[in-house]
């Protein structure tokens, strides 16, 4: 084993790589559950994210339309879970996992056309002399525009919340649909929109994996992450920025274990592959005694009954 | 404008109809999916509902039925206890495993010796795996108000891997050449889940699917804690109040579901599998979740939605190799069962109004 | 009437499946005026407010402000025209601050710091205490109830309402409540009185109108009316007060010992060093302002809710570890405030409803196995001796009026024969004749040497059926007084006083 066969400098910018997708999806579910709606289907959009934006991506041939059907895609899934839960009323635990079970059938039938193809590549920003200043050049300004687009999203999503009407409409909603419906807001029509935005969310953070961080496409190429997405929205109690914080330090992990596996640890490979759901799972034990930060309504049906 | 107004109580001829609906609204969709990919949808259909039962090789297919349903059917049956009561096991699929791994594991340490007593150690090593899994949401859930869906989710990665490690490592054949996987367990008379009655696919662990679903019949109709199962469920304040302990109960339907889980993960790789290998589970953890639903949570209706569900595996496969129908539409077919079912059930507790909507 | 009638209602009409909430209502309200809605629970005074307010659409019949048809489709165009609602159930959110619950209630809010120095302005003027900054989760009904009046009183309204406001605020906070209103009636706004208690009609309202089953049965002016003759046209009858005949109390059945707990929920009331003793066929009344620590005593003696050693003991035993089955078949049985989803599982039949608390002691539970026919047998007996309406016990609990499913939990409790029962809130919600046969049914059980803890909100209900009160204040318990003759303002104090408002009023 030779540790120092991992080099710092490509390590903290593949572990930004890593933490891409969760940040998509795990922003993306923070709204959704501000809004008091629990989406468990955040791998099964994912997986739909995915495909969608490797097909177009490879049809077109140009990354950033297929980033774009990705969201599409994403949102068109999510608006199915909108349906069943908003206007059906269907139990929210019961419906997110049939849109996982769903996405996954669908990415597979969607996908069966393009496996072993190399993606076209999305190239890095252009930061100029900034890319030339000794480790940190590397780190932060080496990447495409899809990974500080992900930042950018953590930074506005906080701003709208704290800031804005929206945001605190948004918020009141998912504390009490009862009470924003008396006061005359439409409490499905906000819950839907939280839901496409997380349906968008999570299918920019599936083609990043199948776009830039693989790049190719396997069936259940998620392999979780969406789920440890829905963890990382518990461990930052729904706060944006310590949601990037959770995203970077499961993003780190990743690339450590497979950086090890790399290195020839001597530790099996499974059981560094192990890592990642064991770690969040320990996480999830430390942080899940505090549930006080979790929006009211989080999970309930709302039926207005006048 | 429709509105949708709630009923002053819950329909039961709903209850009963919307499976059925369900299957043919799926029926239909499924269909025009068929369609879209090239196929003749009627013939599509017809070979994944009519031709395991009764086409040519029905003979062959039968056996399948009660072979691929059993797995199903018993872990839906723990599955719904939990779910009845709100407790969300979803790593059904990852206690699957882990059973099938100490059933075989004990199976494998006993070789070569022959004795009765090696099957029941292995059954018994087989529900204590997935049952020791399942306890470890079950435990952190009511120790520290973890979340059990993640928990039991991230298991199910954990379990694989574990598996995988298992099958290129300590359970791997040392008589196979090389290749990953362990000894066939079908050549091991005293570990080998064979048929019971040969050539019908009845093994031990569609008996065992028999009893749970009896035993789980009788506890939620007859017995203080299907009760207590049901009214947490309903109405988790009044659970409380009437003297149900949430803790006990998270620890029963949570080790209930495990337990049942890894049995079906055992009959598995001890029958129809016959060996440990890197992928032997084939995801019914996963689909015994629509399995659940489909049949309502509720024993007998567990029963059907197993089978029927089995019957798509298995037509699927007809049709994937008669039709060229890709394995991934079946797997949207399923989907779609559970789509049409969730948004279907409203009408059970909801009727549709026509008239004004009411303001907002 | 001269002036042109603020707002102006003629022939409202609203029917729900099976039921007309509002039948051809008629009333006019003029600037200034405070006008009282007064019915029994179910006479329609909800639904014609939600009218009003654009929550609800009138089947038939027109609505004017200042002589102009006025349609509000939504809340929204109603406080764009001048309404302003502050309702029974506050419509808040927990967990955010003031500020930001009553920029939710505006249309077009300021800037949260502009915002704020509004709310304390307004809070300033009108004499209601309340800073912006504070989460409204923390804050005590009666705070939570000036959130939504200055709410309403920063969209400058014409028209006022306010549904039964008086119901979470002890005596003294009712006095500065009714001269907040008396000054905004002086500046011209009017005001929608929705009450059922005549007392307070009678020293606020200019002119009442009273509703019975959806229809207008008169117009009256309080204060030349006196309250029986209100009350007669309200209910359509005369009452009976419940009739109970003085008896001594027996041995001590219950004895709370220094009880403190923390509550089971995140907003809750502590229960702090509560010390009381309850003995056989006496009735302990504890009133106290809502969320001040009702339902964590309920839990604390019901056994949902378990407490150190020593601090609660009943007939001598200590049974603080117990959970609720066993204090049942001790004897200590239990109906808590909340019907739908606490005391019953709302989709479940009345017979399961049976079994949830009478397992035990009305033998259907022979060794784990559950006798569902001897269940039903008492869930026919309930809906029997307690007059529950319904069509048989297979039928939902949801699909009972509250009434009647209030009843079926009393009656659940008082057939077990309990040696100690403890009720919150038994009639809240309640019609009038339900509400005398559960108090008679009350007193009954007392009568036979049970031992009864009542708590309730609804000060005539505890002057009617307590020997002694006793009043709830932050999780703490005053020192029980008989209750024959203690005035309102000696119980006012009790329960706390006005909250510390005195000051800010001077």
């Amino acid at each position: 084993m030779d540790l120092s066969a991992i080099n710092p400098i490509l390590f903290i910018a593949g572990f930004l790589v890593a933490a891409t997708p969760l940040i998509f999806a795990a922003i993306g579910e923070l709204v959704t559950e501000k809004a008091g709606v629990l989406n468990l289907g955040v791998e099964g959009m994912m997986i739909t994210g995915a495909i969608c934006g490797f097909a177009i991506a490879v049809e077109t041939g140009s990354p950033l339309m297929g980033f774009a059907a990705a969201a599409v895609g994403g949102a068109l899934l999510s608006l199915l879970f909108a349906f069943l839960t908003q206007v059906t009323l269907a139990n929210q635990v019961a419906s997110g996992l049939a849109l996982t079970l769903f996405g996954l059938g669908l990415s597979a039938l969607l996908g069966q056309s393009y496996v072993g193809i190399k993606p076209p590549r999305l190239g890095d920003m252009n930061f100029g002399p900034l890319a030339d200043i000794p480790v940190l050049g590397p780190i932060l300004f080496t990447h495409d525009i899809i990974l500080y687009l992900g930042f950018a999203l953590v930074a506005a999503t906080w701003a709208v919340l704290k800031f804005t009407r929206a945001g605190l409409i948004l918020r009141a909603v998912g504390e009490s649909h009862d009470a924003a419906h008396a006061l005359g807001y439409k409490v499905v029509r906000i819950r839907t929109l939280a839901i496409m935005f997380g349906g968008a969310c999570a299918g920019l953070g599936g083609a990043y994996i199948s776009l830039i961080r693989v790049p190719q496409w396997t069936e259940g190429m998620t392999a979780g992450v969406g789920w440890i997405a829905l963890a990382l929205v518990v461990f930052a109690s729904w706060k944006p920025w310590r949601l990037l914080l959770g995203a970077y330090l499961f993003g780190g992990i990743t690339q450590l274990q497979l950086n090890l596996q790399g290195v020839g640890v001597a530790i099996p490979v499974e059981y560094l592959a192990m890592s990642p759901y064991l770690i969040t799972i320990i996480v999830l034990v430390i942080l899940s005694r505090d549930k006080s930060a979790a929006p009211a309504c989080l999970g309930r049906t709302f039926h207005a009954s006048s | 404008m429709i509105r949708l107004e709630k009923r002053p109580q819950p329909s039961r001829a709903f209850s009963l109809a919307t499976p059925l609906l369900a299957v043919l609204a799926t029926m239909f969709f499924g269909g025009l999916l068929f369609f879209a990919l090239g196929k003749d949808p009627l013939a599509s259909i017809q070979t994944i509902f009519w031709e395991p039962l009764f086409g040519e090789f029905s003979f062959f297919y039968r056996p399948q039925l009660l072979i691929k349903g059993a797995p199903l059917v018993l872990i839906a049956i723990g599955l719904s206890l939990g779910f009845k009561a709100g407790i969300w096991n979803i790593g059904a699929e990852g206690q699957y495993i882990m059973g099938a791994l100490f059933g075989a594991g004990v199976g494998l340490a006993f070789y070569p010796v022959e004795g009765f007593y090696v099957f029941p150690l292995m059954v018994l090593a087989g529900a204590f795996g997935g049952w020791l899994w399942a306890m470890i949401p079950a435990l952190l859930k009511v120790k520290f108000g973890t979340n059990e869906i993640l928990v039991s989710l991230m298991l199910v990665y954990v379990a694989e891997q574990f598996l995988a490690s298992m099958s290129l490592g300590l359970m791997k054949n040392p008589e196979g050449f090389g290749f990953p996987g362990s000894r066939n367990l079908q050549q091991y008379a005293s570990a080998h889940n064979a048929d019971l009655i040969a050539g019908t696919g009845m093994h031990w662990g569609v008996v065992a699917a028999m009893i749970a679903v009896i035993f789980a019949y009788v506890l939620l109709t007859k017995h203080r804690l299907g009760f207590a199962i049901r009214v947490t469920g309903e109405a988790p304040r009044a659970a409380k109040f009437s003297g149900v302990n949430p803790t006990r109960l998270v620890l029963i339907c949570m080790g209930m579901s495990g337990l049942l889980a890894g049995l079906a993960g055992l009959f598995e790789v001890s029958g129809p599998a016959g060996q440990v290998t890197i992928d032997f589970n084939v995801g019914y953890g996963f689909t015994a979740i629509i399995v659940a639903f489909l049949g309502r949570l509720h024993p007998v209706g567990i029963l059907l939605a197993g089978l029927l569900m089995a019957l798509t595996y298995i037509g699927g496969d007809i049709a994937q190799s008669k039709l060229g129908l890709p394995a991934a539409a079946i797997q949207v077919f399923q989907g779609m069962l559970l789509f049409f079912l969730l948004a279907l059930d409203m009408f059970t507790n909801y009727r549709l109004r026509l008239g004004r909507t009411e303001a907002a | 009437m001269t002036q042109t009638p603020l707002l102006d209602l003629s022939g409202l009409t609203k029917a729900y499946p099976g039921v007309v909430a509002n039948d051809d209502v008629s009333l006019t309200i003029a600037p200034g005026e405070v006008h009282a809605l007064l019915g029994e629970n179910g006479a329609g005074k909800s639904t014609l407010v939600k009218m009003i307010y654009g929550l609800v659409k009138p089947d038939a019949g027109h609505m004017k402000m200042f002589g102009q048809p006025f349609t509000p489709t939504e809340p929204r165009a109603a406080r764009a025209a001048g309404v302003g609602m502050v309702f029974q159930h506050f419509s808040l959110f927990d967990a955010l601050s003031v500020a930001e619950n009553i920029a939710l209630g505006m249309e077009n809010a300021p800037k949260m710091n502009a915002l704020s120095q509004q709310i304390r302005a307004v809070s300033d003027t009108y004499g209601l205490p309340l800073s912006p900054d504070r989460v409204v989760g923390d804050l005590s009904a009666g705070e939570r109830q000036r959130v939504e009046i200055i709410r309403c009183l920063l969209q400058e309204p014409k028209l006022l309402i306010m549904d039964e406001p008086t119901s979470v605020l002890t005596p003294q906070e009712v006095e500065i409540l009714f001269k907040t209103l008396r000054k905004l009636s002086a500046e011209g706004t009017a005001i929608l009185y929705i009450s059922h208690k005549l007392e307070e009609i009678r020293a606020l309202c200019d002119s009442a109108t009273i509703l019975r089953l959806g229809k207008v049965v008169g117009h009256c002016v309080p204060r030349e009316t006196s309250a029986r003759d209100m009350a007669e046209m309200m209910v359509g009858k005369l009452l009976q007060t419940p009739m109970r005949a003085g008896k001594t109390p027996g041995d001590v059945v219950l004895e709370l010992k220094n009880l403190s707990a923390r509550s089971p929920s995140a907003f809750g009331m502590p229960l702090r060093d509560i010390s009381v003793c309850v003995q056989a066929g006496e009735v302990l009344g504890i009133g106290g302002v809502a969320g001040n620590g009702q339902d964590e005593l309920l839990a604390a003696l019901s056994g949902e809710m378990l407490t150190a050693p020593g601090m609660v003991s009943f007939k001598g035993r200590d049974v603080s570890l117990l959970g609720p089955t066993p204090r049942r078949s001790m004897g200590i049985l239990s109906a808590p405030e909340e019907r739908l989803g606490h005391a019953a599982a709302p989709d479940m039949s009345l017979t399961e409803n049976a079994m949830l608390t009478a397992a035990a002691r009305e033998n259907l539970d022979r060794g784990g196995m559950l006798d569902w026919g001897a269940a039903r047998i008492f869930a026919e007996k309930i809906i029997e001796i307690f007059d529950v309406r319904t069509p048989g016990p297979g039928n939902a609990a949801r699909s009972l009026s509250g009434g009647n499913l209030q009843k079926f939990v009393i009656g659940r409790e008082v057939l077990q024969r309990p040696d100690l029962l403890v009720v919150n809130q038994p009639t809240w919600g309640v019609d009038a004749s339900a509400a005398a046969a559960i108090r008679q049914a009350l007193l009954d059980l007392a009568e036979n040497g049970t031992a009864l803890v009542v708590i309730s909100q609804d000060l005539d209900e505890l002057m009617e059926t307590s020997d002694r009160f006793a009043a709830l204040n932050e999780g703490r318990l005053s020192p029980p007084r008989p209750a024959q003759g203690l005035t309102v303002d000696e119980i006012g104090l009790m329960m706390g006083g006005a909250h510390g408002m005195e000051v800010a009023h001077v």
